[in-house]
């Protein structure tokens, strides 16, 4: 196989890219949101036309027309929404688009057979090929997804954040999957804004701002983090978790859980947080640790335990009963679960409030924009108008919208799940501070994160769940990010 | 991405106009363009007989009583659900207050009683519809179908298959009245318009409506009572029926069961061409209103030239997918 070589430049949201990728390597594209990643792999796989520049596929110049051109040539794409129909067989997904049919009737034994071949080939051969996908794990999914681009017989592999819904455990079978392909010579550009991820898997690195190269072709073992970050953000990231204030000894318990069970997810809960504090909760996605703040916050209704805020115990399975009496939660799907992404920004933060100002029905919506753009601005929210659809910001400003939202409503404990997924990483260390500075003014925070490194720099105390159960507790600069992966990993073993 | 600039003040500078006409006026345009050429279009071809008060009147009064349930739809479908049982429960309604004891407790004590009685049944249908969606957790086009089936069948066993002929002399000289001359029935339309537009825009139950259409997770999450509000906006688009039956009582002056029927379609086509969008979070009454018209008008037309029914649902069908499309291109728009 001869080397293949892309180059190009510019697209709107692409101004001068120049990226070459050869034959059984893993070429990770770095960059942060809105830097042009997805527009990167759109002109690659044929959905967008470049306006300028050239791409080159093995020595020669190609025009992408469209996505069945991409395939053709042997670029296939896994897309960072998961591109496979629920409703059809593993099978049928693989083969979906070049179905092997005679005369319009599908052959189903030869697909069924080449699809369990492929599913051999990545080291899954327990996926039947007749298994509907929807009844599969995310990670599976993902593995179908990668079965269909070999169907293709691709030579490249475009692969979009794949991580993204994926645990530790699932992150390393992907990995294996990776290496044994490109072992085959066949070549994965890697799409991550996650530093770890890349070290690990990746052989170079282009990083991409604003839609050009800053940098291409770094060798994944020689180039320090902090350089990778400051050309990804343009700026120098020296502090990016704010300093711990110590929490006064009688600072009042706000929020106590305790014996908190969830039948068949988590039970025996117990654990505390005084106004100023942070806590937070690492674990393995499945470990339970979503569950159990959204049982404590009250949108799950609890099958045994109770939770009490300021002593007072909360009505089980009512959020209304746990906002009134002072939580707010920022879910984890920050999009499908807390904003309502087409109405102004000022209407999602004033979601939980908007009653406060209306007299006897009536809104008062003066008031509640007023109030609004306040606490906005106190956030530095970018832009600052309180009048566009919350669809249209990036996702460190919306997670300013879900804090303001809280803020304005007179929330003494924050439950965050995830408060910086989709975040990139220049508006993390904001967010950090955020966090940070509202702790300082007396709320209790409980945060939780599947970045190890993010609860550990972030949190005052750190409770590490495994298997439904609270399996460590600890002052956070007592542990070491390598201890928690441990715990973790055996408590999910045992 | 097209990034607009816009001031942190631009907010309250543009909100004089356009936030009197709650928003939806720019939208509506198109439909606004879309009446006058049917009026230019009827007063060509028909001329005096089109463009006179008296047939603009006869055309609003056409749609008074699908305007009335719309508007009730226009709710349940900005919060993301789907009524079809509300033609059927209309003829159910109609039936209910036609029923002869009723018409004799009516004679007996108040007219008022057969409008309360047409209200309330068209009220507890909702109520049931309500608590089988928010609770029951049956998807609303079935549990409204369910319903569709139920109460055509209850009314027809209630009249037993007659039409109940309206004897109470009250009802019909206060409904059949009019009023600085226009017929009750179209202040009755304009009261629920006025009252459907208030309650969207400028209340908290309006908020809420949009809020769970457009997000019901985040609304719950937020501390919004879901389900209960659920409930309530199928209650009013009972309600809505209910209005509805007297406002046919009155114009028929006799109950029956098959009053109603398909109205469901009809109204649920107004609210879409108007631009409230089927999968909720965004719903605007100017624009089921003028949805309305457009289809009233569009009859109107035909009628006055003598064309057949037939010819004006083909182009009722055009005008729904035509109006549909332009919805998506604009839904397309606001997502880039």
């Amino acid at each position: 196989m001869r080397g293949l070589t892309k180059s190009f430049s510019g697209t709107r949201a692409l101004a001068g890219v120049d990226l070459t990728v050869v034959p059984g390597e893993v070429h990770c594209v770095l960059g942060q949101n809105g830097a042009g990643k997805s527009t990167l792999i759109k002109t690659l796989s044929g959905i967008n036309q470049p306006d300028e520049g050239e791409i080159l596929w093995q020595g020669e110049t190609v025009a992408i027309s469209d996505p069945v051109t991409a395939i053709r040539i042997g670029i296939a794409t896994m897309y960072q929404e998961l591109d496979v129909v629920d409703g059809l067989s593993v099978a049928e997904n693989i083969f979906l688009g070049h179905e092997h049919d005679r005369a319009g009737v599908t052959d189903r034994r030869r697909t069924a057979r080449e699809a369990a071949e492929i599913m051999a080939r990545l080291g899954h051969p327990q996926i039947g090929p007749g298994r509907e996908v929807g009844t599969l794990s995310a990670a599976n999914k993902q593995i179908v997804s990668m079965g269909r681009a070999l169907s293709h017989d691709a030579k490249l592999i475009i692969m979009d954040e794949p991580s993204a819904v994926l645990d530790s455990e699932e992150v390393k079978n992907l990995f294996r999957v990776v290496r044994e392909l490109t072992k085959a010579g066949i070549a994965v550009i890697y799409i991550s804004h996650r530093l770890e991820e890349i070290r690990e898997i990746g052989d170079r690195i282009t990083v991409i701002k604003d839609g050009r190269t800053m940098a291409t072709n770094l060798p994944v073992a020689e180039t320090p983090t902090k350089e990778l970050i400051e050309l990804m953000t343009g700026r120098t990231v020296d502090n990016v978790f704010p300093p711990r204030v110590p929490v006064a000894d009688d600072a009042p318990v706000l929020l106590s859980v305790e014996g908190l069970a969830l039948s068949g997810v988590f039970e025996g809960v117990d654990f505390q947080v005084r106004a100023g504090e942070i806590v937070g909760l690492a674990g393995l996605v499945g470990s339970g640790r979503s569950e159990i703040v959204e049982t404590v916050y009250g949108a799950r209704k609890a099958s045994a335990g109770r939770v009490l805020v300021e002593g007072r115990p909360l009505t089980p399975g009512s959020v209304r009963a746990g906002v009134h009496a002072g939580m707010g939660l920022s879910p984890e799907e920050r999009k499908s679960q807390g904003l309502i992404l087409d109405e102004p920004v000022y209407r999602n933060v004033t979601l939980a409030s908007f009653t406060r100002w209306a007299r006897g029905g009536v809104l008062n919506e003066r008031a509640e924009r007023q109030e609004a753009r306040a606490q906005l601005e106190a956030l530095e929210l970018r832009p600052a108008d309180p009048d566009r659809p919350a669809r249209t910001l990036s996702g460190g400003n919306q997670q300013k919208i879900l804090l303001a939202r809280w803020l304005v409503h007179g929330t003494r404990i924050l439950l965050l799940d995830e408060p910086t997924r989709g975040v990139d990483v220049g508006a993390r260390a904001e967010i950090y501070s955020l966090i940070r500075a509202l702790a300082a003014q007396g709320t209790a925070i409980v945060v939780i994160s599947s970045e190890i490194e993010e609860v550990l720099g972030l949190s005052d105390r750190v409770l590490v769940v495994a298997d439904g159960r609270i399996i460590h507790e600890s002052a956070a600069s007592a542990i070491e990010e390598h201890d928690v992966l441990d715990l973790v990993m055996k408590g999910s073993a045992a | 991405m097209s990034t607009q600039t816009v001031s942190p003040h631009a907010g309250d500078k543009r909100s004089v106009l356009s936030r009197a006409l709650g928003g939806s006026a720019g939208r509506s345009l198109g439909l606004i363009i879309a009446l006058l050429a049917l009026f230019v279009i009827g007063t060509i071809t028909a001329g005096d007989r089109f463009a006179s008060f008296d047939n603009i009147l006869t055309i609003i009064r056409f749609a008074s009583i699908i305007g009335v349930i719309s508007i009730g739809m226009t709710f349940v479908i900005t919060a993301g659900g789907i009524d079809l049982s509300v033609g059927s429960v209309l003829g159910l309604a109609s039936v209910v207050a036609t029923l002869s004891w009723v018409q004799q407790f009516a004679t007996s004590t108040n007219w008022i009683v057969m409008v309360i009685v047409a209200i309330a049944v068209g009220g507890l249908a909702g109520l049931i519809n309500g608590i089988v969606i928010a609770y029951g957790n049956v998807v609303a086009f079935i549990a409204t179908l369910a319903m569709l089936v139920a109460a055509r069948g209850l009314a027809e066993v209630l009249a037993n298959r007659t039409t109940q002929i309206v004897i109470e002399p009250g009802f019909l000289s206060a409904m059949r009245g009019e009023l600085i001359g226009v017929p009750i029935l179209v202040w009755i339309f304009v009261v629920v318009v006025a009252a459907g537009w208030f309650i969207l825009n400028r209340t908290t139950f309006g908020r809420r409506t949009v809020a769970i259409g457009g997000n019901l997770e985040a609304a719950r999450l937020a501390g919004i009572k879901v389900k209960r509000h659920l409930m309530y906006v199928y209650i009013l688009s009972g309600l809505t029926a209910g209005i509805a039956a007297v406002m046919m009582l009155a114009r028929t002056t006799a109950g029956t069961s098959t009053h109603g029927t398909l109205y469901e379609l009809d109204a649920i086509a107004a609210v879409v061409v108007g631009g409230t969008l089927l999968i909720g979070g965004r719903g605007t009454i100017m624009g089921t209103v003028l949805g309305v018209m457009i289809f009233s008008t569009l009859t109107n037309v035909f009628t006055q030239n003598n064309l057949s029914t037939s010819v004006q649902n083909i182009a009722k069908g055009v005008i729904i997918v035509a109006a549909v499309m332009l919805q998506q291109r604009f839904a397309n728009r606001s997502k880039k």
